[in-house]
């Protein structure tokens, strides 16, 4: 096996091993933003007893909590990507 | 490095246009308050603006292909995030969310979930991906992933994906200028065909010159504007009403007030003897009904003996034409004053009803009528999610920055910059429904403010706001009170007492968010037509200098048509846009996402899926929407024609999936490319 047939097997491990991490907290965040939605309508009956600085909670979900979530959902997103993608090339550069 | 400095530059040139903006508005208030006429103030915002927009497209001219599809790649991520705000906030937005709020309380606010939760999909399903792939459109992304047809380049998929690009933009564009031709012609008196095409002059000397490059910096500017408007008149009410200046955070103090005053409303004498009334003439229609048809017969035989009677007094010109109208506004059969009596019945017993608590959720006299409300409720957000991700002129902006890491920030400064706006439309609803309550309400008819009567006045055949003394006691009732959503938000600064420069600065505001919404979507269809028709399919070899020439004359004939459409004031157009968000996610998103996602998705089940998912919607608009000749009995699950996409996009999905899995599996040279799109940079 001569160096550039590892350095392409590297380079395939690494981009499986970033895939997966990209799918795992794609996955994870997809489940958050499902979980906030659906709760927030589907019980909000049940919510519109409780309150929050005034507003019943069910209300308040619905016009600012479930889009902050979303807004919240958006920035660990980009942040943890951008720590993936770094890992991602740290891996390249230690095989190299 | 020369990007940090070309950021620092921008935010420097956008500083000095914020401070220039508002030293306008102050200029204007002073003028105002010096005497002058409101006519010239609302002039001088609208054509302010709108050269405005104009010279930032002549200063960001191009001809260059990649300055003209993409902005040449290089907006920085929080200037795009902007942009596509603005793209994003439409004319329904701005000016009807409010008011579908004010009038629905809590089962308004699936707009607000579904518009701002669809970006957790663009993020996460689409947008890096896209960005990542780093062509031009999105039917250029679905032909190279799928393959197919003459050659393997993918020209039917192409097709299919242009087919829907059009049909969903182009419903959406026409409301937008038929918004900005209402904006145009309510606050400088012009024509309203006269104004569509003061507006329409504006997108075109932006798109026409400059592309996709100058449509971003109009739109930056443009969502200056529509935040100020929005704000600003919000933040007055909140300290009005709750001594705190930040609106978002002070009407949770107003709603606990609201409800007290609503729950005195509900049991007030005069408020009942007035919904009796409107009870009794809705009993008077339903007997009428259920007389027919020997009721319309003698319906018709009074009206015609009014007339007789009318003539043989010789009664004045006045009355002889009044009994004329009569007769002619009398229905012309049985069945049809069986629909317009039905209406009537119906609009009676509306008005009828006790005020529902605004926070309730799904507020139902019975427990099945209130899970049908949230089944409907879960099902419209879903679909404008699905929607919002499969939009063809929200997603063009992911090729628009500089790299990956960039789409992803970008679609998070996106939301933030919705969300300024987004977090403060329910709370201007509550205020304004406060203010109405409370102040409105219990006054003499004598002495109505005059926002009343000049928005009474504005369009006669539809009052956008009608206060009848129903009961005759001179002073207003609640249920006196008739008030069409798209008001509220205009009217607001005049609710508010606020001086007309901020009435004028609200509609620079709709305008703006219109005319903005209006330039992506035009781009986004003359981009299908030019870029994947005419260069991919019809004329590959053409250089670059001709595909940017062509893209600007189909540009040009597309805001004609579209103008020449919005000026016939098509109300069945007009009532379909939300279901666009229906046909775009069924039509595009189970192909956009399982193209990324889903390795062994191929042609066939691409075509099948995007056919099957585009087909069940369609069939079950067209069965259930009364527009389309449909009706309600025809629902399942009682879903409103609305939310089709509830059962287009599994249906896109599972054929996609079935048809996929019974053909060959993709290719070598797709597979390489899902790994590209996937693996960082």
């Amino acid at each position: 096996m001569n160096d550039d047939d590892l350095a392409r097997r590297a380079l395939l491990a690494a981009r499986a091993l970033h895939w997966r991490r990209t799918r795992r907290l794609t996955a994870a965040l997809l489940l958050l933003w499902l979980a906030t939605t659906f709760g927030t309508v589907f019980f909000a009956r049940a919510l519109s007893g409780w309150s929050l600085f005034g507003w019943p909670l069910s209300f308040y979900l619905a016009a600012q909590g479930a889009a902050l979530v979303y807004l919240a959902i958006l920035l660990v997103y980009a942040l943890a990507m951008n720590r993936i993608d770094r890992r991602f090339a740290r891996q390249l550069a230690e095989q190299a | 490095m020369s990007a940090p400095s070309y950021f620092q530059r921008l935010s420097r040139y956008y500083l000095l246009y914020t401070g220039g903006f508002i030293a306008f508005l102050v200029a204007l208030a002073v003028l105002e308050s010096e005497g002058m006429p409101r006519v010239w103030i609302g002039y001088l915002f609208m054509f302010a603006t709108i050269v405005l927009y104009a010279a930032i497209g002549v200063l960001s001219r191009t001809s260059n292909v990649s300055e003209y599809y993409v902005a040449g790649r290089r907006v920085p991520a929080l200037f795009n995030g902007m942009a596509t705000a603005a793209d994003w906030i439409s004319a329904a937005s701005f000016i009807s969310l409010a008011g579908g709020l004010y009038l629905h309380g809590f089962d308004g606010l699936a707009y607000i979930m579904g518009w701002t939760g669809g970006y957790c999909l663009v993020a996460l399903l689409i947008a890096p991906y896209l960005r990542r792939f780093a062509q031009y459109t999105i039917p250029d992304f679905l032909a190279a992933r799928y393959g197919g047809g003459a050659g393997g380049r993918g020209a039917p998929v192409r097709m299919m994906a242009v087919g829907a690009t059009i049909i969903v933009s182009f419903t959406y564009v026409v409301a937008q200028i038929y918004a900005v031709g209402l904006i145009a012609s309510r606050f400088t008196g012009v024509d309203f065909s006269v104004g569509i095409f003061l507006g329409l002059a504006s997108i075109l000397v932006c798109s026409f010159l400059g592309g996709m490059r100058a449509i971003t910096w109009t739109q930056v500017a443009q969502y200056i504007i529509i935040l100020v408007a929005f704000l600003l008149p919000t933040m007055w009410l909140s300290v009005k009403h709750a001594d705190n200046p930040l609106p978002q955070v002070a009407y949770g103090a107003v709603l606990p007030k609201l409800e007290q005053r609503e729950n005195a409303l509900r049991v007030d004498a005069r408020e009942i003897e007035v919904r009796g009334i409107f009870r009794q003439r809705a009993d008077g229609w339903s007997a009428r009904l259920a007389a027919l048809p020997a009721s319309w017969e003698a319906g018709r035989d009074e009206v015609q003996r009014k007339l007789d009677a009318v003539r043989l007094r010789n009664a004045s010109l006045l009355e002889i034409r009044g009994a004329e109208r009569a007769l002619i506004a009398y229905p012309k059969s049985a069945e049809e004053a069986a629909r317009l009596w039905a209406q009537l019945r119906d609009a009676n017993l509306a008005r009828a009803r006790p005020p529902q608590p605004h926070a309730a959720p799904f507020a139902a006299p019975d427990e099945a009528t209130s899970d049908i409300k949230r089944n409907n409720f879960l099902a419209l957000v879903f679909c404008l999610m699905l929607g919002t991700a499969a939009l063809p002129h929200i997603l063009m902006r992911s090729y628009t920055t500089p790299s990956v890491t960039d789409t992803r920030t970008s679609v998070f400064w996106t939301l933030f910059f919705i969300l300024l706006i987004y977090l403060t439309i329910p709370a201007l609803a509550v205020l304004v429904k406060f203010d109405i309550y409370t102040y409105l309400v219990g006054t003499e008819f004598s002495k109505l403010p005059t926002w009343i009567s000049y928005w009474a006045n504005v369009d006669k055949l539809n009052p956008l706001i009608t206060v009848a003394d129903i009961n005759g006691d001179g002073i207003v009732q609640l249920a006196e009170i008739a008030i069409d959503g798209d008001v509220l938000v205009l009217a607001t600064p005049e609710i508010g007492g606020l001086p007309y420069v901020i009435s004028g600065l609200v509609a620079a505001g709709g305008l703006a968010a219109a005319l903005s919404t209006a330039d992506g979507l035009l781009l986004a269809i003359s981009n299908a037509l030019s870029h994947d028709i005419y260069y991919k399919v019809v004329d590959p070899a053409a250089s670059t200098q001709k595909r940017v020439t062509i893209s600007k004359l189909l540009l040009l004939g597309v805001a004609f048509i579209a103008a020449y459409a919005a000026s016939q004031k098509p109300a069945d157009i007009l009532s379909l846009v939300g279901a666009a968000f229906s046909l775009a996610a069924s039509t595009l998103f189970p192909a956009l996402v399982l193209g990324v996602f889903w390795k062994r998705a191929n042609h066939a089940g691409a075509i099948a899926g995007m056919v099957a998912g585009f087909s069940m919607c369609l069939y079950y608009m067209l069965h259930t929407h009364p527009i389309l000749g449909g009706s309600a009995a025809g629902q399942w699950f009682d879903i409103a024609p609305i939310s089709a996409g509830i059962f287009g996009v599994p249906a896109g999905i599972a054929v996609l999936v079935l048809v996929s899995l019974c053909t060959r599996p993709p290719d070598i040279r797709t597979r390489a490319l899902v790994d590209h799109i996937r693996a960082p940079e």
